[in-house]
Parts: C-alpha cells; sequence; structure tokens
C-alpha cells in the first residue's frame, strides 16, 4: 500500500467534503462493483454520502451514469452538476464531457481524444487500457478490472483513504474472494500511477469526518424486504418489474437464508406469478385464509392490479401492496423515478373507493413501515399501500441502523374456535360491534360449524349474505367510511418542523433531502424562512390540517405534472384549496434542492416577505405537540 | 352461515341418516338456488353435497371458490358450513392458489364457467396447471355467457347455434386437452344429466391429492338448449358416450377387497382409495400418458362427447410440498415462529455498515 498523497490543494481554495462524481459507463460492463467500493470506501471515513445509478432500460451495452454525491453536511439529495466526470463508456463520452460544467474535472482514458474538449474544464487523462494490463493478467476479466482502476485514481487525487477503499472492496465481494484477489490490484497500481503522474489542480478533497457512526448503506427496496420478514410475513406473490423486482428478490433471498426451519421445511411462500393481476389475486386468496401478505409492483402492474383490488377494499381482506413508482405513463421510462402513482392508489379501483397509503421516505422507514403496512392490513381489513419510488427502491441511501421490532405483530379482529364456542355460534362478518367500522372476521379452516361466512365482490348483509336493497348497500358503504375515520388515528403521523412562519412547505417520500437542503438555502441565501411537513400517509390526519391551518402558504412539492397530492388534498380538505401552490419536478430524474429553490423564489415574488410572526390560532397550540421530527 | 343459532336438537322421532363422521345430508347443504329451473349446474351442485356427504368430508375443511358468472354463484348453494369466496372474473385460479399457501390443509373446491375459464380467465387457467393444488377444479360448461344473455364463450362448437340463429365460426377451446398438456394430474370430462358417473368422478376428484379438473357438459335450458346448439340437453343426451362404467371406492371402506373386480380397471389414489373401470365405449387406461394423449385426439375425430376420466397421475407432488412449507398452515404462524432472532438484524447492519 502506497502512503505517498498528491499535493493537497491550497488550503483557501480547497473544497473539502462537498462536490459529486458522475461515472459514465456501459451498461453490465461490471462498473457496479467499482461504484461501490468508492461509495462504501467515502462511507468508511465518516463522510455523508449517497449513490444515485441512472441506468438504461437495457441490459448490456447502452450507457449508464453513478452519481455519487459527499456532503459534510448531510445533504445526499442529488447533485445538480457534476464536479467530477469519469468516462469510462466511448459511446457517451463525447456528450458527458460536452455537458460538464465549466471547471469541472474529467478523468478519462487517454485514448479517446479529448484532451481538445472544453478548455475551460480540467482534463485528467489516464492510460486505463494499458494499465489493466499490468494490473489484470487474466485478458477476460480485464473489462472487468479496468473499472477498478479509476477507483484507485480517485483515491490519489481526491486523498480517498486507500484501506477504506480495500475494505470496502473485501465487504462487497465477501462472498467472493477470488474475485478481491483479482480486484485489490487494480485499485493500488491506479492510485500509484496517478500519484506518480497526475499534477493536482482542482480543489476537491476528502478529509476523514465522523458523521457515519451508527450508519449503515442500503437500497430501499431491500429495505422494506427485512421489515417484511421480522414482522410476520408469510405469502409473497409478485411479477418481475423494473423497478421493483428487487424487492421480492431480496425477500426471498432473506428468507431463504432465516426463515427456514431447522428439519428444511419453510415458514414462508414467495410465489412468481402469471402477471401482476395473478399476484394480487393470490394475495386476495391469501390474506382471505389469513396470511400476512405482500406484494411489489410499479404503476403498470398497479393499474392490472385496480379490479382486485377493489375487491379487496369490498370484501375486506388485508394485504399490502408496495408500489415503487417509475416514470409514467404507459410503458414510460421505466429506470427513471417519480411520484406519479399517487391518484392511481389512493384512489385504485372502480367505484367509490379510497385506499390507505404510507409514504416512506428513507430506508429505515422503509423497513419500519413494512410492518406497519402489514399491521394496518391485518387491523383494519383492507389493502394497504406502501409507496415507495424507484430513487429510494434503487438507489443506495445512508441511513440509520434498523432497530429490531419487539412488539407482537397486529393481527387485527379475528375470531378463532374458542372465541365462537364463547359466543355460541353468534357473530356477522360485517356488524359494526366496535362502532370503528372494522367487523370480525374468522379464517377458513376453523374448526366451528357456524364459523363460515361468504366472501363476495357483490352486494351484502352484515351476514355477508347476497343483497342489492339499497339500504343495506348505503349502510355497508357508510360503515367503510367509518372504516377510514379509525385508519386516521393509526397511520404514521406526519413529520413536522415549525408553525412558526408563515409560508410552509409540504412534500412526501425521496424528496425529504432535496426539500430540507432547499429549504436552508431558502433560509439562508434568500431570506426566506419556511416550515416544513413531511406527510406519511393518507388519509390526512389532524396534524397535517393543523400545518395547512397555521400557514398561510403551503407548497406542495412533488415529482409529477399534475401535481396530483395538492389535487388530493384539495379534494379531502377543500377548506384549504387556496392555500397551495405546487412545486413540480417531473423529467424522471430525482428532485434537487435547486428546483425547489427556483420555483419557490419564482411563485413568492407576489408574497409579502414573510417575515417570523407569531402564531396564536388556537388549533396551532395543539398541533405543537408534534413539533420536531424524528 | 355466520350469525345464525346453532340448530336445536332434532325432535326425538327419528334419528337422521348420518355418514361416518356423523353428519346428515343436510349439513352439507346450502342455500336455494336462484339459477333457471332445470338449470345443468343445479344438478352438479347435488352431485357436490353427494359426494362430499358419501365420503364424510368435514365442510369447516374445505374451501369453495369461483370467478363470476351463473356457475359462479353455486357454491352458495353448497356446504353452507364452509367458507367461500365467489371473486372475479377469471382469477378464481389466482385467489385459490393464494389460499392454498396460506392454508396448505384446506380442500379446495372452484366452480368455475367456461367464460370465466376459458374466456376472460384462460390465463390463469393454463398457470394453476402448473401449480398442484389440492384442489377440485370444476367447469360448468355451457358454451355461453348466462348472466350477460346467450353470448358464445370459447368453448362454444364450431358451427353451433346461437339462440337468435348465430352460427358460431371459431374452433372451441378444449379445457381437457389443454389441462392434460399443461402437467394437470386429474382430467375429465363429464355430463351434468349422468348422475352416477358425476357422483364417481366427483368423489375421486375430491379424494385426489392435487388439482383434479372436471369439465362438465352442463346446459344452459335458457340461452343454449334449442336446436343447433351443440351444448343442450337434447344434443348431449343424444352424443354422450361414456367412455368407462366409473366406480369409486373410498380408502375407508373396507368393501373393496371383498368385491368381484372381474374385467376392470383399477386406479389406486395416493391416500388408498380406488376408481374402478369398466370400458365401454373405448378401453384405455387413463394413467397411461399416450394412451390418454390418444383419447383426447380421436375424441376430436367424432361428433359424440366421450365422457369418462381421461388422465390419472396417482402421484404427483402438491405444490405445497414442492414449496417445502412448514405442518402448520402459513397463516397460524406467530411471530415466534416467523421472527428471526435479534442476532440475525444485528449481523445484517453490520454488514451493510
Amino acid at each position: 500500500m502506497s502512503t505517498a498523497t498528491a499535493a493537497p490543494p491550497a488550503q483557501q481554495t480547497r473544497v473539502v467534503n462537498d462536490f459529486s462524481f458522475h461515472v459514465a459507463t456501459a451498461n453490465g460492463s461490471g462498473s457496479q462493483t467499482a461504484n461501490m467500493v468508492l461509495l462504501r470506501g467515502l462511507f468508511k471515513m465518516g463522510i455523508p454520502v449517497s449513490g444515485k445509478n441512472l441506468f438504461p432500460s437495457n441490459i448490456q451495452g447502452l450507457p449508464t451514469w453513478f452519481t455519487i454525491r459527499v456532503n459534510k453536511d448531510g445533504w445526499i439529495g442529488r447533485a445538480t452538476t457534476p464536479d467530477i466526470i469519469i468516462c469510462m463508456n466511448p459511446e457517451s463520452a463525447i456528450e458527458d464531457v460536452e455537458t460538464a460544467r465549466k471547471g469541472a474535472v474529467l478523468i478519462y482514458d487517454d485514448s479517446l481524444g479529448l484532451s481538445k474538449m472544453r478548455p475551460d474544464c480540467i482534463h485528467y487523462p489516464v492510460p486505463f487500457k494499458k494499465l489493466v494490463v499490468d494490473a489484470c493478467p487474466d485478458l477476460k476479466l480485464r473489462k472487468l478490472v479496468i473499472n477498478m482502476l479509476y477507483v484507485g485514481v480517485c483515491s490519489a487525487l481526491f486523498n480517498i483513504a486507500e484501506d477504506k477503499l480495500l475494505s470496502a472492496l473485501a465487504a462487497q465481494l465477501k462472498t467472493k474472494p477470488k474475485a478481491v484477489k483479482v480486484n485489490e490490484p487494480a485499485i493500488t497500481l491506479g492510485r500509484k500511477w496517478a500519484l506518480e503522474n497526475i499534477k493536482k489542480v482542482d480543489p476537491f478533497w476528502c478529509e476523514p469526518l465522523n458523521k457515519n457512526g451508527g450508519k449503515i448503506i442500503i437500497e430501499g427496496n431491500a429495505a422494506t424486504a427485512l421489515g417484511l420478514m421480522f414482522n410476520g410475513c408469510t405469502v409473497a406473490s409478485w411479477y418481475p418489474i423494473t423497478p421493483s423486482s428487487s424487492l421480492c428478490e431480496s425477500l426471498e433471498d432473506y428468507m431463504r437464508d432465516y426463515r427456514v426451519n431447522p428439519d428444511g421445511k419453510r415458514t414462508f411462500a414467495v410465489i412468481q406469478a402469471e402477471d401482476e393481476i395473478a399476484a394480487v389475486g393470490m394475495l386476495a386468496g391469501a390474506g382471505w385464509a389469513g396470511a400476512r401478505c405482500f406484494t411489489s409492483t410499479s404503476g403498470p402492474g398497479i393499474s392490472l392490479m385496480n379490479e382486485i383490488i377493489g375487491l379487496g377494499y369490498f370484501a375486506e381482506i388485508p394485504f399490502v401492496i408496495c408500489n415503487v413508482a417509475r416514470t409514467g405513463p404507459s410503458t414510460g421510462l421505466p429506470t427513471r423515478t417519480m411520484q406519479g402513482d399517487i391518484l392511481n392508489v389512493i384512489y385504485a379501483s372502480h367505484g367509490d373507493t379510497k385506499h390507505v397509503v404510507i409514504f416512506p421516505s428513507n430506508p429505515k422507514e422503509a423497513f419500519e413501515f413494512a410492518g406497519v403496512a402489514l399491521d394496518l392490513a391485518d387491523q383494519l381489513q383492507t389493502p394497504i399501500f406502501i409507496n415507495s419510488d424507484l430513487d429510494l427502491g434503487m438507489n443506495y441511501w445512508m441511513s440509520d441502523r434498523f432497530d429490531y421490532p419487539t412488539a407482537p405483530v397486529k393481527r387485527g379482529k379475528v375470531l378463532h374456535k374458542a372465541d365462537l364456542e364463547k359466543l355460541k355460534g353468534q357473530w356477522a362478518r360485517y356488524r359494526d360491534v366496535d362502532g370503528d367500522g372494522i367487523g370480525y372476521r374468522t379464517l377458513p379452516g376453523t374448526d366451528h360449524p357456524n364459523a363460515a361466512y361468504f366472501t363476495r365482490g357483490t352486494g351484502h348483509t352484515e351476514l355477508a349474505t347476497y343483497s342489492e336493497k339499497a339500504t343495506d348497500w348505503k349502510k355497508n358503504m357508510d360503515r367503510l367510511t367509518r372504516k377510514f375515520e379509525t385508519a386516521k388515528a393509526l397511520v404514521p403521523k406526519p413529520v413536522i418542523d415549525g408553525y412558526t412562519n408563515r409560508v410552509g412547505i409540504l412534500y412526501f417520500g425521496t424528496t425529504e433531502s432535496a426539500v430540507r437542503e432547499a429549504a436552508s438555502l431558502l433560509e439562508k441565501q434568500h431570506g426566506h424562512k419556511v416550515d416544513l411537513c413531511r406527510l406519511r400517509a393518507f388519509p390526512f390526519t389532524r396534524e397535517v390540517e393543523d400545518f395547512l391551518a397555521t400557514h398561510e402558504r403551503v407548497y406542495v412539492v412533488e415529482m409529477n405534472r399534475d401535481a396530483q397530492m395538492a389535487m388530493v388534498i384539495r379534494a379531502e380538505l377543500p377548506r384549504f384549496a387556496m392555500t397551495l401552490r405546487s412545486i413540480l419536478h417531473y423529467d424522471g430524474l430525482p428532485l434537487t434542492a435547486g428546483v425547489v429553490v427556483e420555483q419557490f423564489l419564482a411563485q413568492h415574488k407576489d408574497e409579502p416577505n414573510p417575515t417570523k410572526i407569531a402564531q396564536s390560532a388556537s388549533h396551532a397550540t395543539s398541533a405543537l405537540g408534534t413539533k420536531g421530527r424524528d | 352461515m355466520a350469525g345464525t343459532t346453532e340448530t336445536a336438537p332434532p325432535a326425538e322421532s327419528k334419528q337422521p341418516q348420518v355418514n361416518r363422521i356423523g353428519l346428515a345430508k343436510k349439513d352439507y347443504g346450502g342455500l336455494k338456488s336462484t339459477l333457471c329451473i332445470g338449470c345443468g349446474h343445479d344438478l352438479i351442485t347435488a352431485r357436490i353435497i353427494d359426494a362430499c356427504y358419501n365420503l364424510g368430508i368435514r365442510p369447516e375443511q374445505v374451501a369453495k371458490l369461483s370467478g363470476i358468472g351463473c356457475s359462479s354463484k353455486t357454491p352458495a348453494y353448497f356446504l353452507n358450513r364452509a367458507h367461500g369466496f365467489n371473486a372475479v372474473h377469471g382469477r378464481m385460479p389466482a385467489i385459490a392458489t393464494g389460499a392454498q399457501v396460506a392454508n396448505k390443509h384446506l380442500k379446495l373446491i372452484a366452480v368455475s364457467g367456461d367464460g370465466d375459464s376459458a374466456n376472460i380467465g384462460m390465463g390463469h387457467f393454463v398457470h394453476v396447471m402448473r401449480r398442484n393444488l389440492n384442489l377440485t377444479y370444476i367447469v360448468e360448461n355451457n358454451g355461453v355467457y348466462g348472466l350477460t344473455k346467450g353470448q358464445f364463450s370459447a368453448t362454444a362448437d364450431k358451427g353451433s347455434k346461437q339462440k337468435s340463429g348465430n352460427v358460431n365460426p371459431n374452433d372451441p377451446i378444449d379445457l381437457c386437452e389443454m389441462a392434460f398438456m399443461l402437467g394437470c394430474g386429474f382430467v375429465a370430462r363429464l355430463f351434468a344429466g349422468n348422475t352416477k358417473q358425476m357422483t364417481s368422478v366427483i368423489e375421486a376428484a375430491l379424494a385426489y391429492q392435487g388439482l383434479a379438473l372436471l369439465d362438465i357438459i352442463s346446459p344452459c335450458v335458457t340461452f343454449n338448449n334449442h336446436e343447433g346448439s351443440t351444448k343442450s340437453f337434447p344434443y348431449a343426451k343424444a352424443n354422450e358416450e361414456p367412455l368407462h362404467d366409473i366406480g369409486f371406492v373410498p380408502a375407508y371402506d373396507p368393501t373393496y377387497m371383498e368385491m368381484d373386480h372381474g374385467e376392470e380397471r383399477e386406479i389406486t389414489l395416493s391416500d388408498g382409495s380406488h376408481i374402478t373401470l369398466k370400458a365401454l365405449a373405448r378401453d384405455f387406461d387413463p394413467t397411461d400418458r399416450r394412451a390418454a394423449a390418444l383419447q383426447i385426439m380421436e375424441a376430436k375425430n367424432t361428433n359424440k362427447i366421450l365422457t369418462g376420466l381421461i388422465y390419472v397421475n396417482p402421484k404427483a407432488d402438491l405444490y405445497t410440498e414442492q414449496l417445502g412449507l412448514v405442518d402448520t398452515p402459513l397463516a397460524l404462524l406467530t411471530e415466534k415462529e416467523t421472527r428471526p432472532a435479534e442476532g440475525v438484524l444485528k449481523q445484517i447492519m453490520d454488514d451493510l455498515a
């Protein structure tokens, strides 16, 4: 291991722990391992970091980009323009260089002939193709190993600790010790070559920090899978669709590792269905029969599932659907992100339907909300949506470690044989005994002559018998409304930061980091102080109403064209219709703080300068109880 | 049904006849049928009740499933003491699959129609044939849509006439052929007017540990019982040709060994019960895949409706066994059985740090 370092940039011009890398490679070239080593190496140095994979809908050959942002302040939303571009893909190299910002660092293979382009950028040509011959004797592996060279070059240029990178490599390829041996020399050689041959003129520099204690790096899909495994999920059925496939695949992998008894018998079934209709149909059957069950899909799958989602709502069957949203309409951009299915999940299916939807914002919530969703489904006897997106599901997020769930899972109102004996067989499936809109159910196979009831998507009485009577129909629909009211007390409350300003920003899901960064910029650079409300569930709880009531203007930030969440707020809480403005982002990429700041300022011109005011509305007092974020 | 009080003990007078688990025929009954008078489906419902009673099946261990259509209404008309699920059009096979993995001890009885299975639900029909659920899958096949008033379904024969006089231009889908090709281990074609055969085959299907597909010609007396229809009662009665005389002897019946089996073929199912076959129209071995394939092909070259047992594989593995599930139904596992230890999460977190 070489201990030499490139000469650090002069102290006054140095940019420490606040910049972004953009690695351009070809899909399927094995660059993912190198990118993860770089990401984890930085993470192990204690610097807050995020990794976002911008990949094509293709298996091999098309351009793909991986963006790593390091930020000492913990802003891990997408960076607007990269500071360092590593061009490993000849196909996209010219465009990558052309679109670089002024002053950006360009690292590329010296044979690409890019040195005449962009004199306003900093060029570091590297003989990658020659170096890989020395780094890797095996001809077949060179295509993969070449990527590890740029890791070494970056180590030298930007002061990324080599030992951290090597330990990240070992962790990344934990199960393949041979591959570790093949890749190690490339990191060392790339670093050595850069130290000896590149004269550093850029300002970017990493210094060890101590900000990542107790943190992990994980994708949201894997986090949700873990949450399911630890919270009693027993049946999952799914149909492959980007970007949700890795969720049920992770789930099956984890289950095979940790949910097989010593005798080889399994406490789970993961079934790949013939289509999304069957996937959700299996949930209707499994939930009805009493299993805690789950599927993951994306927008097109939700569209296909609509009929059975309505059956689940009306026949009152518990199951959980995680929508890992991608860009639509239609096939859209299958490998890009969007918050585009808000209406499609909240009001899924025909007739009067409304669904409970929860919105995780980070991997820890993705983990915890999996258990919350399974519990809510059983408690409320209805389909529950987890609305995630590609950015959370498939990208790499720094996260707090997950807490082991100790509470028993909530199975809701189920009558077993002993309960029926106590009741002398007297019960009615859809009778609102407790006044919360939720009836009691029995499971098929319950050994009691009065256990059975008949489940149907047609009109029914309290006793679950067929009915076309107007009064029966309305009474049942009104009970379902009561049940939805009950849901408000059970769903996750919003995270609210402040009731002291006149202007608020309301947002949800993966816009978290960009919105918080934007709020900080608005205050520091533009003098606008805003309060924040991060929605975590539909139906909207009392706290959301309080936030809307105590702010004169609330900007709703969302990643779709049609302001779908604002539409839902206007429909459900019409008295706040005039309070709302929208900040919208819909190009398929994750939101950046810059977009929020720009649209905020553009719309805010007509407002008086939002000075801090003392807020004393009566209901604000109660709402203050939820101040602060967790 | 839910909410009903337990029936008062019967009056002293006469003890009703009961089966081997002490239940009377009425304990297998359902609600009154609301189908048209004379509907073939009601004949099948009666045979399901007979078969369950005869075998002494505990109704509480059965789950009834259906899609949408006249046929799919019928689970309300039998086995009130079993949970039932009248789901959505064509998707019953998916719902049955979910119910089975949630509780592997459930015996599933599903009733579907030709529109439900051969049209809208074909995608699910073919895939459930690849999953060996413990399911008796009855298709009440009348060649038309009843509830929407007489449109052709995909099983209507080419040249068959609609009530309005329209002639069906399309070749029919043969569900038995498809089921056989896709690996279904118990395939039979029956006619709702042939009571004895239906009872035996439904009994055998219920005893069978696996998915049994019964395609039962069940004429629609309102929309498809006219001259020119090939799924009418008169047509089926005139053209049915039973392949064999079928008997069924349950595993618990000691009389089997004492019976004179003569020229009969016999098939022993995995639960120890026996199907006996005396050749009528054709003599072939339904456990022989080639013979069954030949039988299906030859049936296409005749105007006759050849009824009986087409194929049986007595040794197919159940889907839930292939999945390696624990003995307790997944639905009844508690977090004690399903939540990995705290150390597991710690190890996973350490690996991600």
